[in-house]
């Protein structure tokens, strides 16, 4: 059984220049869609069946009147990827299993086995899964898949020039991680923290990240709001039923009270 | 507060009208076999027509979902593990697409079996075996789960709406009921004369399952409101559709009005027998699915 791998992203020395992105579609043989120009720097707008990677841009320029020195803390950026959740809510609601855990711990999409029904996109909380028109299912980041087969790095990390995306065996990037986000806070940045890191996020992230800001900012979800889709199964089949039963009382009670009023009429 | 950043599956048109017709399908066989045992001998013409009617929606329905995949020829996929070395079946009890898929494989057999019965059997005499009531009354149990787990499907997600309420299979299946007991009584007024005295049951019926309806829909908004997405409903054009929805229960709830005044199977049949009503309701149980399932994608 191979190591438990895993990226560990660190946003503070993000600095926008979209190599990964590049790698990425590079190795993965992805056209990409139509560029975009949107706000800041970013002209890929999101994470789908086309872009594996996205570098965000998180425009938190101050208003003008409020610019003073020392709070030009004016972007952050991060390049988002599949999270390779521990719990993945896209795998457990996958109806043909073509979502597994690969030897390596990383979520993987058999395109072989998918069939389009796209409800793995509906459970996805990080909007990471896209649907390829072209090839009639859906598709994500494979974590270099082919390429960890053959010892290599994952494309995106082996092109990283400011070594913002790591990659490496899951307890050595823990212990980079934690050495990190205390240098930071020792230095005074107060919001710096881990996500995904422990288990508090979907039972822990293969590529986990460190943020310069709470997790709403960059579009991902808190811990509070970081839910698996099952936890409607038990309530959302328990009202279908109760439903139901008084359904089926209520007809009952209707045709029974109609045949005695029609059989009075007769 | 409730927070999403996912993206929509784009489940529209197919499977607006898969989630309408499976619940039509399933809440008709349901409601024939109450009429078949609670109902009186003259109720077995309707029974029949609803009978008739479910086994080829159930393949419309099968029609839909295959169409809507990416890859329709790998149906199969739902049913059948593929992935190499793990060769069986799938059946996952936790994701309720893959429950639905063995529940519309499982309904179509029932409905299957009521259709070759009904087909072959002539008149509309209640000549029904013991068997036969045990067919339809076990089908009628996979009938109601077809009709509701759809709405499950929707709840077990992470999208806004769906997935900050869990009363939508609730939800579904009152409206499942309402739309086959509309669309009975007006079937019924085409196929036989001697389907039509049970119009006004079904009338009734109808309403009370209008009330349903229009309690789940205030628990549907309630579970919205606490998770803070209740304002996805109440924008527009979402708004239209909920108020077109609610317009269109007039006609049950004026039966009942109806009844309660006295006048009981003149008002019942007045709405129902009219064939308008019925129409309103049906459409309305349309709007309904198209504003749940359209509003937290767009």
């Amino acid at each position: 059984m191979p190591e438990q791998i895993g990226f560990f992203t660190d946003t503070s020395i993000c600095i926008g220049c979209k190599a990964c992105e590049v790698a990425c579609k590079e190795w993965n043989q992805l056209p990409g869609d139509p560029p975009k120009f949107l706000d800041g720097f970013d002209n890929t707008g999101k994470l789908d069946a086309e872009n594996y990677r996205h570098v965000k841009f998180i425009d938190l320029v101050p208003e003008s009147a409020n610019i003073i020195t020392g709070n030009g803390a004016a972007w952050l950026m991060m390049s988002d990827i599949c999270k390779h959740c521990t719990n993945a809510s896209c795998m457990e609601v996958c109806p043909t299993n073509a979502i597994v855990k690969t030897e390596y711990n990383t979520v993987y999409i058999q395109p072989e086995v998918c069939n389009g029904c796209r409800d793995c996109m509906s459970a996805c909380p990080y909007g990471v899964i896209g649907f390829n028109e072209q090839a009639g299912v859906v598709s994500k980041c494979t974590f270099c898949y082919d390429r960890l087969q053959a010892n290599m790095t994952p494309a995106c990390a082996k092109a990283c020039p400011t070594q913002s995306i790591q990659f490496g065996a899951l307890t050595d990037l823990h212990k980079k991680a934690d050495a990190r986000v205390a240098a930071l806070q020792a230095q005074g940045y107060d919001k710096a923290q881990l996500y995904g890191r422990d288990d508090s996020v979907y039972g822990g992230l293969g590529a986990f990240f460190l943020l310069m800001d709470k997790p709403e900012v960059y579009g991902l979800p808190n811990a509070q709001n970081a839910k698996l889709p099952s936890r409607n199964n038990a309530k959302g089949y328990l009202g279908a039923f109760l439903t139901a039963a008084v359904g089926v009382l209520a007809g009952l009670i209707a045709i029974r009270q109609n045949s005695d009023d029609s059989q009075r009429g007769a | 507060m409730a927070e999403h950043f996912v993206q929509p599956p784009h489940w529209e048109v197919w499977i607006t009208l898969y989630f309408f017709l499976a619940g039509i399908a399933g809440g008709s066989y349901t409601l024939a076999t109450m009429l078949r045992l609670w109902g009186s001998a003259r109720d077995e013409a309707t029974a029949r027509i609803a009978f008739m009617w479910a086994f080829p929606l159930a393949v419309v329905c099968g029609a839909l979902l295959t169409i809507d995949l990416g890859k329709p020829l790998r149906f199969w996929h739902m049913l059948v593990n593929t992935t190499p070395g793990s060769l069986g079946l799938n059946f996952k009890v936790w994701s309720p697409i893959s429950l639905g898929s063995w529940a519309l494989l499982l309904f179509s057999l029932f409905a299957f079996v009521s259709f070759l019965e009904v087909m072959t059997k002539r008149g509309n005499e209640r000549n029904v075996s013991g068997a036969m009531v045990v067919w339809n009354v076990l089908g009628s149990i996979v009938a109601l789960f077809l009709a509701s787990y759809t709405g499950v499907v929707l709840s077990v997600s992470n999208q806004p709406v769906w997935s900050d309420s869990y009363a939508i299979g609730g939800l579904f299946v009152a409206s499942a009921l309402s739309a086959s007991a509309a669309f009975l009584a007006f079937m019924s007024r085409f196929r036989s004369d001697d389907a039509i005295p049970t119009e006004s049951r079904l009338g009734l019926a109808d309403s009370y399952f209008v009330i349903l309806e229009l309690i789940m829909i205030a628990a549907f908004f309630v579970t919205l409101s606490n998770a803070g997405e209740l304002w996805r409903e109440t924008a527009m054009p979402w708004l239209i559709g909920w108020i077109l929805i609610l317009a269109t229960f007039i006609p049950s709830l004026w039966t009942l009005t109806g009844r309660a005044r006295g006048r009981a199977l003149a008002a019942s049949r007045a709405v129902a027998g009219t064939g308008t009503g019925a129409l309103i309701v049906i459409v309305g149980v349309l709007i309904l699915r198209f504003v749940v399932i359209y509003s937290a994608q767009f």
